[in-house]
Parts: structure tokens; sequence; C-alpha cells
């Protein structure tokens, strides 16, 4: 895929392993065009959290470059990243709300880091962003009064308080109901739109993505094996995409986990 | 035979090397959150927070331990010293312990273990929730922002908390040996006052304590902040705080009072 202006988010040929001979992530390139709310798909444990710690500068990449606004993420000294920093924000998996803050604190902690906004400001900007996920009235709760959806929306306006350009969505529909689903899918557009933003869900929620994104890359084994828009990955027959999509038991993965013949394992003879 | 030797070589090899790899890392930590202080110092409400966690919270701990301590000390002291018919030393030999040896080290046992170990079970768990890699990814630095604050609170409460112990004792040799088993109340504390003397007894206590908040503090927030990020690693970095923390603060009352000695005697 070609690199254009309009891309927010460069990979290329991108490996990654926490120990050098054992990859997590392989030959990764990608592109995100500014303005897209892309998913990046895949089973669980097949390095998707891993890119976007690689896209925060949290890791280091073995080999490949990656480029967020045309910058070198991982050439950039330490004060270069936090400022790169202040223009992400994200949405870890189960929320990572501040435990000793309360809902109120935790959206205008980043405000009281980073501004010197005067408290009245603040307090405004963090009642529009909690009014934009529904939760004004929440604003003096802590976070363990909340349910697990009340949470996710508290960290979702958290990750867009400075309006940020990207964000990153660690499995936002992770252990919801279904209404909260799909309040968060639609938050997740919404606010993207409304901020002119980009954003970049990891997940292994098909339905629910499908509905909201306007691309799709799909990984396995630390590899992309696939890419295309909600409708091209829905009709594809290609056999891991088509086993991803409509969730079938059998297929390229298969149901066992790589073990001795069952029979042999038994004492039933040898296989 | 050769084996089991060469084995046991080995393991103690790997013990030691693992052991001077932790002390290194733990080292280089501390530098670090020396190194980002500021954030504590130039906003003090975060420290005040801190040290009301740390330190008003551990007041009653450390305030009934050294009442009894004292009684006790009273007690012991008053049994002994009345063989000798020298029962009015009773304030010295309480105060001169207690200011020099029991309140320091005794009141940093107690704060190892009630406050060390909650400053690593937080960490620890905002570690686990993910709250410290949150706080990386909005651009600041936990090490700043929930590691000095921590740290610092443990040393500035540290010698307070231990003159509490110290002065709480001696109002229990107090309450024990004079209003309990007689001895003269002047003779209690005129005695006192004329033997301890403010710069080798209070002061040296005090230096001792502030040492020991360092070391229980830097121990605590380190084990919190390298601990594996699950409930089993949390839980053995919470024990690791208790035991590694209360193992340097008799270390260090060792060294230092051996240093502290040899001065006074120059």
């Amino acid at each position: 895929m070609a690199t254009t202006p309009h891309d927010l988010i460069e990979i290329t040929d991108l490996s990654f392993g926490y120990v050098p001979d054992r990859l997590i992530l392989r030959d990764i390139s990608l592109r995100i065009p500014r303005g897209q709310v892309v998913a990046l798909m895949g089973g669980s444990g097949c390095g998707k959290t891993t890119v976007l710690r690689l896209i925060g500068g949290q890791l280091k990449p073995t080999r490949g470059t990656l480029r967020v606004a045309g910058q070198d993420i991982h050439a950039l000294d330490a004060a270069g990243l936090y400022a790169m920093r202040r223009r992400m924000g994200m949405l870890f998996q189960f929320g990572a709300l501040f435990t000793d803050l309360t809902v109120f604190e935790n959206i205008a902690f980043e405000m009281r880091e980073h501004t010197d906004l005067p408290q009245d400001a603040i307090r405004d900007l963090v009642l529009m962003k909690l009014h934009a996920v529904g939760l004004r009235g929440a604003a003096d709760l802590m976070p363990a009064e909340l349910s697990g959806g009340m949470a996710r929306r508290v960290a979702l306006a958290r990750a867009v308080a400075l309006d940020p350009m990207l964000v990153m969505y660690d499995e936002p529909f992770a252990g919801l109901d279904p209404i909260s689903l799909g309040v968060i899918g639609r938050l997740i557009r919404r606010s993207n739109d409304a901020l002119g933003a980009t954003s970049l869900i990891v997940t292994h929620d098909v339905q629910q993505s499908l509905a909201i994104v306007d691309y799709v890359y799909l990984m396995a084994e630390g590899r992309i094996v696939a890419a295309g828009t909600p409708d091209e990955m829905r009709n594809s027959r290609e056999p891991f995409v088509y086993q991803f999509i409509h969730g079938a038991i059998d297929g390229p993965v298969g149901f066992h986990y790589p073990a001795t013949a069952y029979a042999a394992a038994l004492g039933l003879g040898h296989a | 035979m050769r084996e089991l030797f060469g084995g046991s070589i080995a393991a103690v090899s790997a013990f030691v090397l693992g052991a001077v790899t932790r002390i290194g890392a733990a080292s280089l930590f501390c530098l670090r959150v020396l190194a980002r202080s500021m954030t504590s110092f130039a906003r003090p409400r975060l420290l005040v927070r801190e040290v009301y966690f740390a330190g008003a919270l551990s007041l009653v701990i450390i305030m009934v331990s050294g009442l009894f301590v004292g009684m006790v000390l009273g007690m012991q002291g008053y049994e002994t010293l009345q063989t000798y018919g020298s029962e009015e030393k009773l304030g010295v030999l309480v105060a001169l312990s207690l200011v020099r040896e029991l309140g320091p080290v005794v009141a940093a046992l107690l704060f190892a273990s009630r406050a060390g170990s909650a400053i690593t079970a937080e960490i620890g768990l905002m570690k686990a929730t993910e709250q410290l890699a949150a706080m990386e990814m909005m651009a600041v630095d936990p090490v700043a922002r929930v590691v000095a604050p921590r740290f610092w609170a443990g040393v500035v409460s540290m010698p307070l908390l231990a003159a509490l112990f110290s002065a709480l004792g001696i109002v229990g040799a107090y309450l024990v040996g004079v209003r309990l088993l007689g001895v003269d109340s002047g003779a209690f504390w005129s005695q006192m006052q004329a033997a301890v003397d403010f710069k080798q007894d209070i002061l040296n206590g005090v230096l001792k304590s502030f040492m020991f908040g360092f070391g229980i503090a830097a121990v605590a927030t380190f084990e919190g902040y390298a601990a594996p990020p699950t409930a089993e690693g949390v839980s053995r970095a919470t024990t690791r705080t208790v035991v590694n923390s209360s193992l340097l603060v008799l270390a260090l009352d060792l060294v230092l009072t051996g240093f502290m000695l040899q001065l006074w005697s120059e």
C-alpha cells in the first residue's frame, strides 16, 4: 500500500519480539488515513495490543519503522515522545481509571497536568466531555461505583479530553452487555467524526466493529493476513477471513491446540 | 558428589547474581525517583496527601505501641534497678533506650509493616490495572506523579513517627514507674533531663529514623513499581517489602550505631 500525506500512521516492515529471536509481530505494514476509524482485528494473543504499545512508544520495534504524523516515533527523545503522546488518547481494555480520583478528576487529570486552564474552564470542559458520553450526573462518583459500561464511557471521555489527533482503543467492547456495546460503538464513531480525529480500534468483536469502522486489518500469528472495507471482509471467501468473520468452529485455525495423538495419550495404541 | 557440589555452587551463584542485579536495579530506580522529585515539592498538595496516608494513618499503631513498649520498659527497668537501689534512674534508662534505639527501630519496623506494605500494594495494583501505563500514555511520568510523592512522604513521616513513639513510650514508663510503682516524679524527670543529650541522643535518633524512612520508602516504592502485574506478583512484592525493609532497618541500625558511637568517643 503506498504512503500518502493523508496517512496519520505509517507502519513499514515492522517486527517486534521481547526476545529478538522470538518475534511476536512479523513484517507488519499498514497505513491509517487521517479521519478514519480503522479496526485491527484478530484472535486473542495475535499481537494486536502490542501494535498499540508500539504506536504509543511504550515498546521499541526490533526492525522496521513506525511513523505518526510523519515522525518516526522511536527516533524521538523523551521530550519529543511525551509531546507526541499529548496528541494521542488511549482507552485501555478495562478503562484504567485512576481509582483514587473521582470521575470528574479522572477527566480533568490531563487538563491539569498539561494546561494552565483556569478552574472554571476545566470544569466546563469536563462537564461537556461527560455530557457527550451521557455521564454528567456521575461526575462525583468514584470509579469503584461505576458499572463496566459506565467505566468504559468515562475512560472514553478521558481519552478524548484534550481533543487528540489519534485515539487508540484497546478492546473497547470486551465484557460489555449488548446495550453498552452499542453505546460505546456509537460514541467511538461520533467522537471521531466530531473531533476530526483518527481512531484505531484493536478488537476481536467482529459485528460491533464492522458496523462502525471504515477499514479493517486482520491479524493472525503476528502478521497482517487480510485487509479491506467491512463489506469486503464480510464477502471474502478467503478461508481464514471467512472463519474469523463468521465465527466458524473449524477452518485454518483448528479447534484443538497442537498435541500428541489422542488415542496414544489415552494409552489405547499408537496413532 | 561432584555434581551435587557443582549444582550447589551454581545455585548460590545464581542467587547472588540475582540479588546483586536486583540491588542494582533498586539503586537506579532510587536515583530516578530523586531526579524526578521536583514535582513533589512544586506541588505540595500531592506530598501532603501521601504524608496523610503514610504518616497520619500510622499514628494509632505507632502511638499505642509506643505507650505499651514504654510501660513494659518501665516495669522491667524498675525491677532491675531496684535490685541496686537505683530506681530513680528509671527515667534515664527509659529515655535513652527509647530515643537512641527502641524509638527509631521499633517505629521503623511498624512503619514498614503498616505504611510500606500499603505503598507497595497501591503502586503494584496501579501497575496491574494499567493506571501507570495510562499515565505514561497521557505524557505524565508515573515516577514523578505517583512514586516520588509516596517516597518523600515515607522519608518525612518516619522521624516524626519515631519521635512520637519515644514520647509516648516515656509517658508509658512514667505512668507505670511513677504513678503505679512509686518512683519519685522529680527524680524521674530531672535525671532524664540531665542525662539525655540533645546532639548525641535525640539528634542521632532523628538521623537514624530519617535514614530508616529513606530505606523503607525506597524498598516499598521499588517493590511496587517492579511488581509483576498480577495478583500473585503484587502479593509477593508486598511481603518482600515488609521482610526486606525490616532487614534493611536492622542492618542500617547496626552500621549507624557503630558510626555514632565512634563519633561520640572521639
